[in-house]
């Protein structure tokens, strides 16, 4: 298939976050004056994700996060509708009002959602959360605002270890069930991931490691008052969070023939998406965490994150593609990056330390709770993490974007003698 | 590389228009000079240098032997011991982490937002009075008239240096600032000056603080000169930092406002838009930051071999952050030449970057919109006298020296009583 010759003059993005109203914004940018259709299955306009878990569960503000939209974006949004189903030959979307659109172009930007907890009659007991939306948010801070007696967080990824701390700065008691030996192992790798159970259980978190909740307890209420664990053991927890990673929201593109996984849709090094055979559809791009792509960087590994600014920048040039002709293509070449702030840590993090085998602390120290530490594979950096140290971080993400031999920078200011150590477990 | 490209920077002849030779420079983005420095000259390379923990403020050389003034215990003793402690304590602008950071955060407490709003009706009343006094002229210096006073007197305000003492301040700084450009402060004739001036200014500021101390009021000298936590600055750093804020409040602004006028005057479809519009002010002011920055460089010296820009700097060399030229880097901004006041995601240099960004930055905003949207309503029919204006000498802090302007009249100001 070719590059579609006729320039686009409607174009419709099904998803109304941050990647979909980055996309609108970078068409008006690149100077795209044709119409521009938002779908959203939200209710509200599209708003910021990251400080849910983070300043909105501690009260700071409220839920209200709204993204800042320009005054002559000029787009229309359809919001409080879901998309059900794609016909690519035809051009259509079928939507949950029972309507259809037709686009020129089409950016699939659904992203994700919480995986709820597997048995959904415990699920629904009024005192399990998960988290992912606004009304998520809403509900979960009213839940802790009742001060309960004890909350439990199961899974020790970001969400769960953010909530856990916002708990803490609330004066909660919290138990935060882990299922591996470490908690956000497989983001940050052992050696950090170690630090950050210190840090964890410093702070007061009931930290338990290789744990596995079976089930709940609930009372002649049906709100649960209780875990039971795998091994037997029971914890007491009035609230409790499914904090177990994300699911992507896929389901509407079953039969579409397009190749769609778990990991969500596989797009081309151009954002367009390929079909179950492989084959590019060239008027549907797909961005942000929805999308399964090639990274030039890692060798053309497909990569499927959910990171802020992975939405932002794919959803940019994703944008720019549905405009260009063939010929005006570019490819997506960013590096991965993220940022959690918990416990009183800025904890940054650049670059894929997935397979890395080696880890330096470069600036600081882990003692000091302040350090800059790279990851190595095959001898060169692959990643680099900033615990209160972010400042340094650009000049790291410089040494991972060009492969730099491991370890990076020497020489730098704060550094002792650096000690490659292996990662004793690397990262999957 | 070309030696001769960053030479010819700092000649006064290219004072006025520079950008022509940051454009030749950035064909080569980390560029060695005949002297062994490196010039980094394009927007990627300057942002990652900014943050690169191989980078080193303290590139101060040390102090230079002194001319002898004849009296031996002043000779033999008092100054050698002086200037120890003055290269011990220098301003944080010339210090690494992590007593940099110690003292910066000191300073930021007292740069707090409720002080820093203060100051904003300071500089209103300032600023109508200034142009109140004009109000008979029809030709003006818009440097000695307006933009050299105003912020001198909002930096001694802030700081709590009484205003019968200003005047005092005004050779100091224009000797100590140029500390800050290398082809001068390594002239010895110009070091044994600076050594003057730092000794004046720092008697004076000892007696200031130990006021301070004695009778502490709500300004930024009495503020640091407190205990704060148990722990207090030291004499000499407090000094230090005392005048490295004074120089800076001196020698910045001035030019950001006098360039912002400079600039709507060559463009005065923006002036007049300014005029009508004052709520433009803050991107406007972003945009002149960014367009025709103060400040153009600023050194470092690389601790570490780096290598970037298809080059590796050695340890030990000094780096001239060519931060204006970074600034209009076409590879960052679409049209870099061009002056728009409503550019969007613009990430300049104008105040610098990183750890050493511009402490005074918020003041400085306060103070250039204060400034120019006052000039734009109350100066009647603005007219350059001189195209190019002459420039005062560096090439760093770069600004003009006179900016001679005709006007018709200016306007009574509507909020007069403010003055008053």
């Amino acid at each position: 298939m070719t590059a579609p010759t006729e320039a686009p003059r409607q174009i419709v993005i099904v998803g109304a976050s941050l990647a979909g109203l980055s996309a609108a914004h970078a068409l008006r940018d690149v100077g795209y004056e044709g119409r521009i259709v938002l779908i959203g299955d939200e209710n509200e306009p599209p708003y910021d994700r990251p400080p849910l878990s983070k300043q909105v569960l501690r009260g700071l503000y409220s839920a209200e996060t709204s993204l800042p939209q320009r005054a002559d974006l000029n787009a229309t949004f359809r919001l409080g509708v879901g998309a059900l189903g794609l016909d690519t030959l035809a051009h259509r979307i079928y939507l949950s009002d029972g309507t259809q659109i037709v686009y020129d172009r089409l950016l699939i930007a659904t992203g994700t959602r919480a995986r709820p907890w597997p048995n959904g009659a415990e699920a629904a007991s009024s005192n399990v959360y998960t988290l992912r939306g606004h009304a998520d948010a809403e509900h979960l801070a009213r839940g802790l605002a009742g001060k309960p007696r004890r909350v439990l967080i199961i899974g020790g990824g970001f969400i769960g270890c953010e909530i856990a701390s916002c708990c803490r700065d609330l004066g909660l008691d919290v138990t935060l069930a882990v299922r591996g030996a470490l908690p956000l192992v497989h983001a940050l790798g052992s050696v950090t991931a170690a630090f950050m159970r210190d840090v964890i259980r410093d702070r007061g978190v009931d930290l338990r490691l290789e744990t596995e909740v079976a089930r709940f307890q609930p009372d002649a209420d049906s709100r649960v008052v209780a875990a039971i664990l795998r091994n037997g053991q029971r914890i007491e927890a009035d609230c409790v969070v499914a904090a177990l990673g994300a699911l992507r929201n896929t389901e509407w593109l079953a039969g579409a023939g397009l190749a769609v996984s778990p990991k969500g849709v596989r797009v081309d090094t151009h954002c367009r998406v390929l079909t179950a055979t492989r084959a590019v559809v060239p008027d549907v791009f797909a961005a942000g965490d929805i999308a399964h792509w090639p990274s030039a960087i890692y060798g053309n590994r497909l990569l499927a994150v959910e990171h802020w600014g992975n939405a932002v920048a794919q959803a940019e040039t994703a944008a720019r593609n549905m405009v260009a002709g063939e010929a005006g293509l570019i490819p997506y070449d960013h590096l991965p990056d993220f940022w959690s702030q918990q416990f009183g840590l800025n904890i940054k993090l650049v670059g894929l330390p997935t397979g890395a085998n080696q880890f330096a602390v470069v600036q600081g120290s882990l003692r000091d709770r302040r350090f800059i530490g790279v990851y190595g594979a095959q001898g060169r950096t692959v990643a680099a993490v900033s615990v209160d140290s972010a400042r340094w971080l650009p000049a790291y993400r410089a040494a991972v974007a060009e492969a730099t031999p491991f370890p990076p920078i020497v020489g730098a200011l704060d550094q002792a003698d650096i000690r490659p150590q292996p990662l004793a477990r690397a990262v999957s | 590389m070309n030696g001769t490209l960053f030479q010819q920077i700092l000649d006064p002849a290219n004072r006025a228009d520079p950008y022509p030779l940051y454009a030749e420079m950035r064909r080569t983005p980390v560029s060695r000079q005949d002297d062994g420095s490196y010039v980094v000259s394009t927007h990627a390379e300057l942002y990652r240098l900014l943050h690169d923990p191989r980078i080193s403020s303290e590139d101060l050389p040390d102090p230079p032997l002194f001319r002898w003034t004849g009296h031996p215990l002043s000779d033999l003793f008092v100054r050698p011991v002086r200037s120890r402690i003055t290269a011990r304590h220098r301003p944080f602008i010339f210090r690494d982490p992590p007593d940099h950071d110690l003292l910066r955060r000191q300073v930021m407490r007292e740069f707090a937002p409720a002080r820093v709003r203060a100051m904003h009706r300071k500089a209103e009343q300032l600023t109508h009075a200034l142009l109140d006094g004009l109000r008979d002229r029809t030709d003006l210096d818009l440097v000695d008239d307006f933009s050299y006073p105003l912020p001198v007197t909002v930096i001694c305000e802030l700081l709590g240096v009484p205003r019968e003492d200003e005047p005092r301040f005004q050779g100091w700084a224009t000797q100590l600032a140029t500390a800050l450009e290398p082809d001068r402060r390594t002239d010895r004739e110009n070091a044994g000056r600076t050594e003057e001036a730092f000794t004046a200014i720092t008697d004076y500021l000892q007696g200031l603080i130990k006021e301070k101390r004695r009778a502490p009021q709500d300004d930024l000298l009495s503020g640091l000169a407190a205990e704060h936590d148990g722990e207090r600055m030291n004499d000499h750093d407090l000094v230090a930092t005392a005048v490295l804020l004074l120089v800076a409040g001196h020698e910045t602004t001035v030019n950001l406002i006098t360039n912002g006028v400079l600039t709507l005057l060559r463009f005065p479809e923006h002036l007049e838009r300014l005029r009508r519009e004052p709520e433009v002010a803050p991107r406007l002011i972003e945009e002149l930051l960014r367009y025709e920055p103060p400040v153009h460089y600023r050194t470092r010296l690389a601790r570490a071999d780096i290598a970037i820009g298809g080059t590796t700097i050695p340890e030990g060399a000094p780096v001239v952050l060519l931060l204006a030229s970074g600034s209009r880097d076409p590879l960052r901004f679409a049209d870099p030449d061009r002056f728009v006041p409503d550019r969007a995601n613009n990430q300049h240099f104008g105040f610098g970057g990183s750890l050493h960004y511009c402490v005074g930055a918020p003041l400085a905003r306060i103070e250039a919109e204060v400034a120019l949207v006052a000039l734009a309503q109350r100066l009647q029919a603005p007219r350059l006298l001189a195209d190019p204006p002459p420039y005062r000498p560096g090439a760093s802090l770069r600004g003009p020296r006179h900016l001679l302007l005709a006007i018709d009249a200016v306007t009574p100001s509507a909020s007069a009583e403010l003055a008053a």
